[in-house]
């Protein structure tokens, strides 16, 4: 037997146990109380269903009414997607404003796709055709820069029957499918429920990078596409700037950008730039390519729950059509405390820190998400999707659980030292910790790709930076007058390395993007200082002289030259080399 | 229609009841608890299960008896009666006027917990606040909307400076209305009155709302104090037009008092016993600064914290920080050198500056200068370190030129009057004087174009 509608029984905060739902299942969305918040459920035991509500829940009371949707928590897919910001249960929050006005209420609904804008769908298969799930039926431009595809439902298999070029909004039927189980309306529109990925034909190995033009990222530890990566780090530290560097300036086709739980000037902050910036590639404004899921940390903390899952959801769809995404979430820490919050209004047994003993493999399966693939359909089409995770430690340690959790899955880390940052060393990666999986792959790509150099440059300024740390141990006992003088140099060329190239200031329109031909030029022109006085100075050059040489101050403006400008590089080595003869021996 | 009328309480747990055989209560509702002398506490409902009430008394249970109390839910959470008249006035933590003055009418009652403003609707903070401190102008610069909390330890000057600020903060542009509004949360007597006092020299009290929950107030009415206070800012702000500057002092008893509901509830323990839920809670207060689009008012918070220790890894603080738009930090060993702001410069971070700064906004060279000052600044204190352990003699030229350099920048600088009113014309002329001296070869922070026009020139 199964009831459609049970009662309140108690209400904990975002909590809220009902009684009479006979019948429903595990993350079935309800309606709950006199005012029809939306909840889902997360526990059933017994009688007692146990439900999560998205909204405040001031005002609800036992007694007060439970309905049944029927439906597990969904979001909608289709055409519109891009250059929305939704909150975590895929609300629209600029229709929410328009409608509802400067403040979020409760029961505020508005739908996902606007019904009101009309798409026009250019079919891709005809009648006759025999598509399987992720075969794609058609195409709808939907911005500038993204064309969407129109797929066959993933579940869905069978012949076309009926296909045209049509215009309409997101309802419109623009495909008909003869399936076994009868004919089938095929429309924009596509409804998935968030916790449950979406199917793929089969994984591969990242072996591209995802160029992210921060020098201290691609360089030393890249990202490849349809990796993850984790950005863990003390707050004030830049985990924030990274996130909306690589929403920026990455290499990829789509962005999903979730705040989950943080401020909600952040958003405002990219709701502002991203149509203004333009994308380094096509040279059209970010916007175009970016879906935003704003689920700030005074919204509701189980919307903010759900707010992961949406966006994976979302960045997965498009992943789908054949395109590289990349989903940034800032801050997954915030995530793992709303579980943590909802755990223990459930009373659940808590695990470390109070995080729910299911903490690690939660963290795992959505990292599990990412991947580089070969998509769902039958033209073997490779798409991929990178995630990128923020961590907020509690006072930027390290070794609490959601960043032990993540580093057990994820392949690049990078972590950020609030003492680089308050040196105001940005981006705060710390050099001597951080690392890339992927550093392999890329190295291979890179030499194939831009310069068979490549790997040797990386990996001999790397030992620079390292024997730095070294050295900076001695000189703390000893002093820097004590050390022998191919150290004192070994030193000055880290200090270039660290100050000229690392250092990379967001904020400034010439320096916040670096392509990778020029962060090769500018890393070897520091080496190349190194290369030419290490033998000057075995020939007695003197050592005071050797790190004054005029062409230093250009070193240090380098990162400034435009990037079309491969000759000032040049003509920067060869004042260095000049530089150098001329000292006397 | 049920009653809303109990005397069946059956448990009290620190500052928590239980009321049984209740109906058709809900979540956060308000409740009057009469006593058996005739006075009344004021609760609201944390927890309803079943038949069963858990009400958080504002007031404390001290002298409670369960079988004396009656228990009336009253339908509604807590509200605050909002008018423009509150300006001027002095209200006690649950809003109930304190002063002599007449009894306000409010214009309209409002849920003291607000509701998030959607983030679409935000509008960038991007108007710079002179506050006359050059620590905070030119280095940490504050803009209209911000939060941007002073992280203080027990004994050190953070009223002093929070006062000042009050007193001094100025847009660059005329013509516009400004209110201030405080909350004092457990906060002694003597605190209180000094602020009081301030507000009063300077006139300042005719644009002021204040609400005063002091050290011996009940401790859970501090729960309260910080969102009627931010119910009001919005009032006043959204539909009164004006730039409210919100300071709350001391959050660190706002947490105390939310650790010990939690406590009480047996919740199990975040880190030092805080709730698991502590940033979740701390957002809905500090998440309510900010500017809408198309509204000319705006609420920018100064939060005041004492950290534990002068620990800031301390979860009052690191929560925070995690939240705030920046922290100015205040440093003990400054204060100790007789230094006043004694703003610890290196750790003090404003997120909002690159966008309040700059031509049209404050000067041209602003952002260059900082830099180059954080960064000779942060070289100078290293050099000293260094100079601790290996000896004076041990340190370059270079060195030696940065120690001075760090000694003149915090004399100079960072210290400055109490009623000394910077403009940020003058905490750049200070900024300049001091990268005077510095060779101009090592300023690689600073455009040359302003090295040419802003380096004084030495005759
Ligand atoms: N790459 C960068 N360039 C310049 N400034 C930076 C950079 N990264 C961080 N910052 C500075 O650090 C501040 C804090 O960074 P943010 O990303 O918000 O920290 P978090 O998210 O870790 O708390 C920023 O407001 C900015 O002033
Ligand atoms: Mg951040």
């Amino acid at each position: 037997m199964s009831n459609n509608e049970g009662v309140v029984v108690k209400v904990s905060g975002p909590l809220v146990v009902a009684r009479g739902l006979s019948g429903a299942r595990m993350y079935e969305m309800v309606r709950v109380g006199n005012h029809g918040l939306f909840g889902e459920i997360i526990e059933i035991r017994g009688d007692d269903y146990s439900i999560q509500v998205y909204e405040e829940t001031e005002g609800i009371g036992p007694g007060q009414p439970v309905k049944r949707t029927g439906e597990a928590l969904s979001v909608e897919l289709g055409p519109g997607l891009i250059r929305s910001i939704y909150d975590g249960v895929q609300r629209p929050l600029d229709k929410l404003n328009a409608e509802y006005g400067d403040f979020i209420v409760r029961g505020a609904e508005s739908a996902a796709l606007d019904r009101s804008v009309e798409w026009v769908f250019d079919p891709v298969a005809k009648v006759g055709d025999v598509v399987q799930g992720g075969d794609v039926l058609g195409t709808v431009q939907e911005s500038k820069l993204v064309v969407h595809k129109i797929m066959t439902p993933p579940n869905v298999s069978g012949k076309v029957t009926k296909i045209a070029p049509v215009t309409g909004n997101v309802d419109t039927t623009v495909a008909v499918i003869e399936t076994d189980k009868g004919p089938l309306n095929v429309s924009m529109v596509q409804r998935w429920p968030v916790r449950q990925p979406r199917p793929v034909r089969r994984k591969l190995p990242p072996n591209v990078p995802l160029v992210t033009g921060q020098r201290v990222l691609d360089m030393f530890f890249p990202m490849a596409k349809g990796g993850t990566a984790c950005v863990p780090g003390p707050f004030g530290s830049g985990k924030t700037v990274v996130q909306h560097q690589l929403a920026k300036w990455a290499d990829a086709n789509i962005v999903v950008y979730v705040g989950c739980g943080e401020r909600g000037n952040e958003m405002t902050d990219v709701l502002m730039e991203f149509p203004e910036l333009k994308d380094p590639q096509s040279g059209e404004p970010l916007m175009e390519r970016t879906v935003l899921i704003a689920n700030t940390s005074n919204m509701p903390v189980a919307a903010r729950e759900a707010s992961v899952f949406t966006g994976i959801t979302i960045a997965e769809y498009f992943r789908d059509m054949g395109y590289s995404v990349a989903l940034m979430a800032d801050s997954t820490s915030r995530w793992a405390e709303a579980m943590r919050e909802m755990s223990g209004r459930l009373e659940e047994m808590p695990g470390e820190e109070g995080y729910p003993a299911y903490l690690g493999s939660r963290i795992a399966s959505f990292y599990e998400r990412s991947g580089s693939v070969i998509c769902q359909g039958s033209e073997e089409r490779p798409g991929s999707l990178s995630i990128i995770g923020a961590v907020s430690p509690p006072g930027g340690d390290f070794s609490e659980p959601v960043v032990q959790a993540t580093l057990r899955v994820v392949k690049v880390f990078w972590g950020l030292d609030d003492k680089l940052a308050f040196a105001r060393h940005f981006p705060a990666i710390n050099w001597l910790t951080s690392y890339s999986l992927y550093l392999d792959v890329v190295d291979k790509w890179a030499n194939e790709n831009l310069d068979p150099k490549w790997q040797e440059r990386r990996s001999r300024a790397m030992a620079i930076l390292q024997r730095e740390a070294e050295l900076e141990e001695l000189v703390r006992l000893v002093g820097m007058d004590a050390l022998p003088s191919e150290d004192r140099l070994l030193m000055q060329a880290a200090k270039m390395i660290r100050e000229d190239f690392l250092h990379q200031n967001a904020f400034d329109d010439r320096d916040t993007y670096t392509s990778l031909p020029k962060q090769f030029r500018l890393l070897s022109v520091i080496l190349h200082y190194y290369d030419e006085a290490r033998p000057a100075l075995a020939e007695g050059a003197p050592l005071s002289r050797l790190l004054s040489i005029e062409p230093l101050e250009d070193v240090s403006r380098a990162k400034l030259i435009p990037e079309d400008d491969t000759e000032a590089f040049e003509s920067l080595k060869k004042r260095i080399t000049e530089a150098i003869q001329a000292l006397p021996r | 229609m049920v009653t809303r009328e109990y005397s069946t309480t059956k448990e009290i747990i620190g500052p928590l009841i239980m009321v049984e055989g209740v109906e058709g209560i809900t979540y956060g509702e308000l409740t009057d608890i009469k006593l058996a002398d005739g006075s009344t506490r004021r609760g609201s409902v944390l927890e309803v299960n079943g038949d069963r009430a858990i009400v958080q008394v504002f007031e404390g249970t001290a002298g409670l008896s369960p079988r004396d109390l009656t228990v009336k839910f009253l339908a509604k959470g807590i509200e605050l009666g909002v008018s423009q008249d509150m300006l001027g006035r002095v209200f006690d933590g649950f809003g109930r006027p304190i002063d002599d003055g007449p009894a306000i009418i409010p214009e309209k009652w409002l849920n003291i917990n607000g509701n998030p403003m959607n983030p679409y609707a935000r509008d960038y903070p991007n108007e710079f606040i002179q506050t006359g401190i050059s620590t905070i102008d030119l280095l940490n610069t504050l803009v209209r909307g911000q939060k941007l909390p002073i992280f203080s330890g027990s004994g050190l000057p953070h009223s002093r400076m929070a006062a000042q600020i009050a007193r001094q903060a100025r847009v660059l542009k005329t013509g516009e209305k400004f209110a201030v509004v405080f909350a004092a949360m457990g906060i002694t007597f003597e605190e209180s009155e000094f602020f009081i006092a301030d507000f009063r020299r300077t006139g300042a009290i005719e644009r002021a709302v204040l609400f005063m929950n002091l050290a011996d107030d009940p401790a859970i009415e501090r729960i309260a104090v910080p969102r009627m206070a931010l119910t009001a800012a919005e009032f006043l702000a959204y539909e009164k037009d004006m730039h409210v500057l919100v300071i709350l002092t001391d959050l660190t008893n706002y947490c105390e008092a939310l650790r010990e509901i939690s406590a009480a509830r047996k919740e199990v323990p975040g880190r030092r016993g805080y709730p698991g839920y502590l940033y979740t809670d701390l957002s809905t207060i500090y998440e309510r600064a900010g500017r809408i689009k198309g509204k000319s008012g705006s609420i920018t918070q100064f939060p005041v914290l004492t950290m534990p220790e002068d620990d800031k890894t301390h979860p009052i603080p690191d929560l925070t920080g995690y939240i705030t738009e920046g922290q100015i930090i205040i440093s003990r060993p400054l204060h100790a050198q007789g230094i006043y702001p004694p703003v610890d410069v290196l750790p003090s971070l404003s997120r909002l500056k690159d966008k309040g700064v700059g031509a049209g906004k404050t000067r041209e060279d602003h952002a260059d200068v900082m830099n180059q000052l954080y960064a000779a600044y942060a070289r100078g204190k290293n050099a000293k370190e260094l100079a601790v352990v290996l000896g004076e003699s041990a340190l370059s030229e270079s060195d030696i030129l940065m120690v001075k350099f760090a000694d003149a920048f915090e004399d100079r600088f960072i210290r400055q009057g109490e009623d000394e009113n910077r403009t940020i014309e003058e905490s750049l002329a200070i900024g300049w004087d001091l990268l005077a001296m510095i060779p101009k070869s090592e300023l690689k922070r600073v455009r040359d174009a302003y090295i040419e026009k802003y380096y004084p020139k030495k005759d």
